[in-house]
């Protein structure tokens, strides 16, 4: 029995002569998907698999098929004779491109076996000096394999009695899930790393709730202690109640015990001194174990000691380890003679937290869900563990400057976002469903978020778009609050809300308490912000605005009973017209104005040919309702206008908390929200607007048809309806129907469309579109709040508000 | 919609003969916008009167004034319901159809600067305007009434033509056999026009190749002096010049808008690459049509690349270029996003030199009339000082700032150059 033990990720190339059994050998051990073989890439571009001539252009595309799945964590096994070394040579290129380990399978079947089965074969032609000489290229082969790369190599003679098994690679510890306690680097400041294990709750070697220390590497140099620190790690170690990843120090360190030529500089020589006093016992064994990195925690966690890449996570190679106990560097260099980093963390969009050291740092700072815990104890900084899952940071601070640091220490330039984030197709997990973002719309988004939206550090949510309720069939109704209870009452909701709809400009009111609040929450200092549904600045200076909610907030005692620093709010902002007064003017003022004079004018000349005993009473009565619709139409829109100078005349209606302090209320109950702003109007009713509103069950259709009756006779724009109890986002109820007067609806469809001739063909609009929309804008913009207030990183909230903002940009009827 | 027409020539109800419609009888016609009735509310020896009511039935699109503002849908039903009487031609009157007489026509709501249109013709135009509701000052209609003594025909068929023109907006679809309607309508008028060509223009729905089977193109007056070269130009020259002293043959026109800058740069064989970049997918698209990128031979072709791209977003696209030019860019951004600019193109893209064009806004006093700033879409403009503030605040970059234009000795230049480049690292 021979026994193959393989990586679990690995390019596997199958080496042997023609008729040495590889691709039985391949059928009998490994999935059909696992196996690419170069006869069918021949057969699959030139229509034969024996087609010499399309040799090159198949192990083009081998090579190329092998590379996506590698790029995708999959083993892959190579058919193909790879008795030639150039063969090979491609091989091992394609897995150190994609960081896995090369393997070499050899098939040594015996030269008369393999002669035997090629003659047998019908559509093999070749002679056996073919083969002798494959043969003979494979001898020669064998002995060269590891050093061409590949990292294991078996020989099997008979493939009748090989047992194929895997091996996790040794930084695969994705079992241990926790909770951990990830030390910074130490530099041999042992009394500041008893600190703070003593700070954590550690007694000893161990923790009494049973958590694991995971190191970052760099224990030793520059500090005053390297011996007692490597004896603790060590014997933390070999109890099992710590793991420690190798940093560029060990490496540098274990080099120079093994006798290699090493510049003894950055605080080495230290190091070799305490040493000497004060020897470690199976020091250079330890070091020698010392892995990468290590992915912990199903694959969440990755611990490495200068960080890595998500295309590194779990792989293994060179560069790999490089990247780890490196980091990247640009190539170039910097005032101080010392290496240019690439900051990849900028860049970072993996899933995985990545936890490291190596750079030291003013302070332990979130980036991409990436943190560096260096704070250069050293140095005489702090040294810093962070608690996983918790996320929590706990520090000491150094006893003393143990080392002059060699530059000053770098500030982080901050989490960027990358173009790629938001452009082209994107299909995006919300965690309550899945939405398809085309890539016209997401350009069309671009430039509005980038011509006119405010910083996006501030703009975590977009408000959704809200869709109508089923069209009415009560005469004389497009919409009416039969349907919008109907339409609940059809998916199971019986307790709604019905809210005043308030007509302004919707705003989405973000306050801080403290500019200082506003930084630790969102990055960026300040009073807060306010925006439009299309992230815009609602105003060319928030401050008034801010300070008045500000206030307000203070008085309602909301910080408190919120537990926060900032709070963002849900709202429309009244008049319409502050807005919106060029439309008004350019479009219903000026309808109004032209049917103003023309109405009357055609009433007149029309009642002077009655006078002369003309029958144009039909005409006249035409004429006469078009008047009445007009009248209408121009009370609608005059209603929502009135002169505002500066914060004198504007109104707020806040209708929704929608997040505070780990706090996202956009999935909340409908009263929840109405209770906290009832507080916010109550403590400053002259800028605040109520909300009116009733609670009804689905059947109380009389009651909410009076209400809504009285609340649009005169061109109140209508009510929104909502579940009581909130919507689920993953679920199918809409989050809010809305449900406009019939009065308000001459501003929409024109001041005709209650003609039944009209009515008839306004009943046939299609909802589908929009009803989809709301809910996947409902999906995105709670999500959204989800991830920011679980402190994910910008990129994360941004493509989701994004994607807001793209779905807006899809064709749908404006009206609705 | 109504129009009125009056005559108090003896006997006024001839009228009713050049219309070919009997003063005592309700005319209705299908037009294609809605139902036309043409009436007399007045029918005298002395006075006639003949209306027109167009009731325009509420169309596909939510709110606009087509029901009650004069267009080119009441022209089209003139057209329609008083064929004969825009061909002046009378089976009953036809000395009178040939005949000047006196005529009074009212619309009560019209659009439009119409004494600019009618007066030229000989009419008395009386228009009042429209108010709108208090406070917003006057609409954009006037009620209008045209007094004077014309053929019948003269004076519809100018009506006709100048409904639309007023409106500026055809609502319906411009066929080139409008060329023969416009040039028979407009007969023994048009050509004495003094805004002929607008006339035709706006009739024609601004396409230019009808407009010029109608009016003659001007001729360029060969006198004329020659005028100063625009800004724009002397700006670009400045951004060439820049590129060429810092050696660049790979560069980024980022906010490349319409393409002017690459045109010049495509024409220099120094540039090797050069990749223009805008946030608007719609200026990429009229670069694209004004560089002929289809039509350029493959070896130029691969010069260019156009792609859209945002500058408050990092972008790995972007990396590794000579130079990149921001011409008049960063003003259309609000100064909190500068910072995400900054970010993106001198903290990661790189390029070893960024050119920076912005207005001086201390220059601005020197422009006539110039009241807020240069353009409508500009967020700010900046004094030498602030310029120089903000440029001097970018990290890894040493600057030189040049003026462009001709400066003036205290105000400086009409525009600001700035010259980064980065500093070294060995």
């Amino acid at each position: 029995m021979t026994s193959v033990v393989l990586p679990e990720l690995s390019l596997v190339a199958l080496v042997g002569i023609s008729g040495s059994g590889k691709s039985t050998f391949a059928r009998t051990h490994f999935k059909p998907t696992q196996v690419l073989s170069s006869d069918a890439f021949r057969a699959m571009l030139a229509d034969d698999e024996n087609d010499q001539s399309a040799t090159a252009e198949a192990f083009d595309a081998l090579h190329y098929v092998a590379g996506k799945r590698l790029k995708a964590g999959r083993l892959t096994v190579v058919d193909a004779t790879n008795v030639q070394e150039h063969a090979r040579a491609s091989l091992v290129k394609v897995a150190r491109e994609h960081d896995v380990l090369p393997v070499a399978i050899v098939l040594d079947t015996d030269l008369d076996t393999c002669w035997e089965r090629t003659e047998a074969r019908t559509d093999r032609d070749f002679g056996k000096g073919v083969l002798v000489r494959q043969h003979r290229a494979l001898r020669k082969s064998v002995k060269r394999l590891a050093q061409e790369g590949f990292r294991k190599v078996f020989v099997v003679a008979d493939p009748s009695t090989v047992e194929v098994s895997y091996q996790k690679l040794y930084n695969d510890r994705k079992e241990l899930t926790g909770p951990f306690d990830i030390f910074g680097d130490v530099h041999g400041c042992y009394d500041e790393l008893v600190a703070l294990m003593g700070k954590l709750g550690w007694e000893g070697t161990t923790h009494p709730e049973g958590r694991t220390a995971v190191f970052v590497g760099d224990l030793v140099d520059r500090g005053p202690n390297a011996p007692a620190v490597l004896r603790l790690v060590m014997e933390m170690v070999a109890a099992g109640t710590a793991l420690c990843v190798s940093g560029n120090h060990e490496a540098k360190l274990l080099r120079k015990l093994r006798g290699r030529n090493v510049r003894v500089s950055h605080g080495l020589a230290e190091t070799l001194e305490q040493l000497e006093a004060s020897p470690v016992e199976g020091l250079e064994g330890f070091l020698d174990g010392l892995v990468s990195h290590y992915v912990l925690d199903g694959g969440n966690l990755v611990v490495a000691h200068a960080g890595c890449k998500e295309a590194f996570q779990g792989r293994a190679s060179g560069r790999v380890r490089a990247f780890c106990l490196y980091g990247e560097t640009t190539g170039e260099t910097d005032e101080y003679g010392l290496p240019v980093r690439y900051p990849w963390a900028n860049e970072y969009r993996g899933r995985a937290m990545v936890v490291y050291g190596h750079t030291p740092v003013p302070r332990a700072e979130w980036v991409n869900n990436t943190i560096c815990l260096d704070t250069g104890c050293v140095f005489g900084g702090a040294m810093t563990a962070l608690r996983y899952p918790e996320r929590q940071l706990v520090s000491v601070p150094a006893a003393r400057e143990y080392y002059a640091p060699a530059r000053p220490l770098e500030t982080p330039r901050g989490e960027g976002l990358l173009l790629t984030d938001v452009t082209g197709r994107r299909s995006i997990d919300t965690g309550y469903g899945r939405t398809t973002v085309s890539a016209e719309s997401a350009a069309a988004a671009l430039e509005v978020m980038s011509r006119f939206a405010l910083d996006p550090r501030w703009l975590r949510w977009l408000p959704p778009t809200m869709a109508p309720s089923s069209t009415s069939t009560v005469e004389g109704y497009l919409e009416h609050p039969a349907q919008a209870l109907a339409d609940y009452a059809k998916v199971g909701v019986t307790e709604v809300v019905c809210q005043e709809k308030h007509m302004g400009s919707r705003a989405v009111i973000l306050v801080a308490r403290t500019p200082e609040a506003a930084e630790a929450a969102f990055g960026i200092a300040g009073p807060g912000a306010v925006w439009t549904r299309t992230g815009r600045p609602f105003f060319a200076d928030a401050g008034p605005m801010l300070d008045r909610v500000r206030a307000a907030v203070d008085k309602a005692g909301l910080w408190e009973s919120l537990g926060t620093g900032w709070v963002m709010f849900d709202a429309e902002i009244m008049p319409w017209s502050a807005k919106a007064l060029g439309l008004i003017r350019d479009r219903y003022a000026s309808v109004g104005a032209a049917a103003g004079a023309a109405l009357p004018r055609a009433l007149a000349v029309l009642d002077a040919a009655a006078g002369r005993g003309l029958d144009v009473a039909a005409l006249r009565d035409r004429i006469a309702t078009r008047a009445g619709h007009m009248e209408s139409f121009r009370r609608a829109y005059r209603q929502y206008c009135w002169p505002v100078d500066g914060l004198e005349g504007l109104r707020v209606a806040p209708f929704a908390v929608l997040a505070a302090a780990g706090l996202n209320g956009v999935t909340r109950p409908n009263d929840w929200h109405l209770e906290h702003v009832d507080r916010l109007v109550a403590a400053d009713p002259e800028l605040f607007a109520p909300t009116r509103r009733i609670v009804a069950n689905v059947a109380d259709v009389d009651a909410v048809t009076d209400w809504w009756l009285a609340l649009t006779a005169n061109g109140g724009e209508g009510m929104v309806v909502k579940p009581l109890a909130g919507a689920d986002p993953a679920g199918r109820v809409q989050p809010g129907l809305k449900c406009r007067g019939r009065e308000y609806l001459r501003l929409i469809y024109g001041p005709d469309y209650t003609l039944p001739a009209q009515l008839s063909k306004l009943r046939r609009r299609g909802l589908g579109r929009k009803w989809h929309l709301a809910r996947a804008e409902y999906q995105l913009g709670a999500a959204a709040l989800d991830r920011f207030v679980a402190g994910e990183p910008l990129w994360r909230t941004h493509e989701l508000v994004f994607a807001i903002l793209a779905c807006e940009s899809e064709p749908v009827d404006p009206r609705l | 919609m109504i129009l009125t027409v009056s005559t108090t020539h003896r006997p006024a109800t001839d009228l009713g003969y050049l219309l070919v419609k009997h003063p005592d009888r309700v005319h209705t016609f299908r037009t294609s916008s809605g139902d036309a009735t043409v009436f007399f509310p007045e029918a005298t020896q002395e006075r006639c009167t003949a209306a027109l009511v167009l009731d325009v039935e509420p169309g596909r699109e939510f709110v606009n004034d087509r029901a009650f503002a004069a267009s080119s849908l009441l022209a089209a039903a003139l057209n329609q319901v008083f064929r004969s009487a825009l061909r002046g031609f009378s089976k009953d009157r036809p000395e009178l159809a040939g005949t000047a007489i006196p005529l009074e026509i009212s619309i009560p709501a019209v659009p439009g600067d119409v004494a600019k249109f009618f007066g030229p013709l000989g009419w008395t135009v009386t228009a009042s305007p429209i108010r709108l509701e208090e406070p917003w000052g006057d609409s954009r209609y006037v009620d209008l009434t045209l007094s004077g003594t014309f053929r019948l025909s003269e004076a519809l068929n100018q009506v006709y033509v100048l409904l639309p023109v007023l409106d500026d907006e055809k609502h319906y679809w411009v066929a080139p056999d409008e060329v023969d309607k416009l040039l028979r309508a407009g007969t023994g008028w048009l050509a004495t026009h003094p805004e002929k060509r607008l006339i035709a223009r706006r009739y024609l729905a601004h396409q230019r190749a009808l407009v010029n089977q109608v009016i003659e193109p001007e001729e360029p007056d060969e006198q004329r002096p020659e005028r100063p070269r625009p800004l724009a130009a002397v700006r670009r020259a400045a951004v060439r010049a820049a590129l060429e002293r810092a050696g660049a043959t790979r560069v980024l026109d980022l906010g490349c808008g319409q393409g002017a800058l690459l045109a010049e740069l495509l024409a220099d064989r120094r540039y090797t690459e050069i990749v223009g970049v805008d946030v608007s997918p719609g200026a990429l698209e009229t670069a694209a049509k004004r560089l002929r990128l289809e039509r350029l031979p493959e070896r130029q072709r691969a010069r260019l690349r156009m792609f859209q791209g945002s500058l408050v977003y990092r972008d790995d696209r972007l990396r590794g270029y000579d130079a990149a030019v921001l011409m008049e860019v960063v003003e259309h951004l609000d100064e909190p996003r500068l910072p995400a600019l900054v970010d993106a193109v001198f903290g990661h893209a790189q390029p070893e030199t960024v050119i920076v064009t912005t207005p001086n806004r201390e220059f601005n006093v020197r422009y006539e009339g110039l009241t807020g700033m240069r353009h409508g879409d500009h967020r700010f403009e900046w004094t030498r000082a602030e310029f120089r503030a903000w440029a001097e605040g970018i990290a890894g970059y040493s600057v030189a700032f040049e003026g462009v234009g001709d400066a003036d000795e205290l105000l400086g230049a009409p525009t600001q150059l700035a010259v980064f480049t980065r500093k070294e690292k060995s």
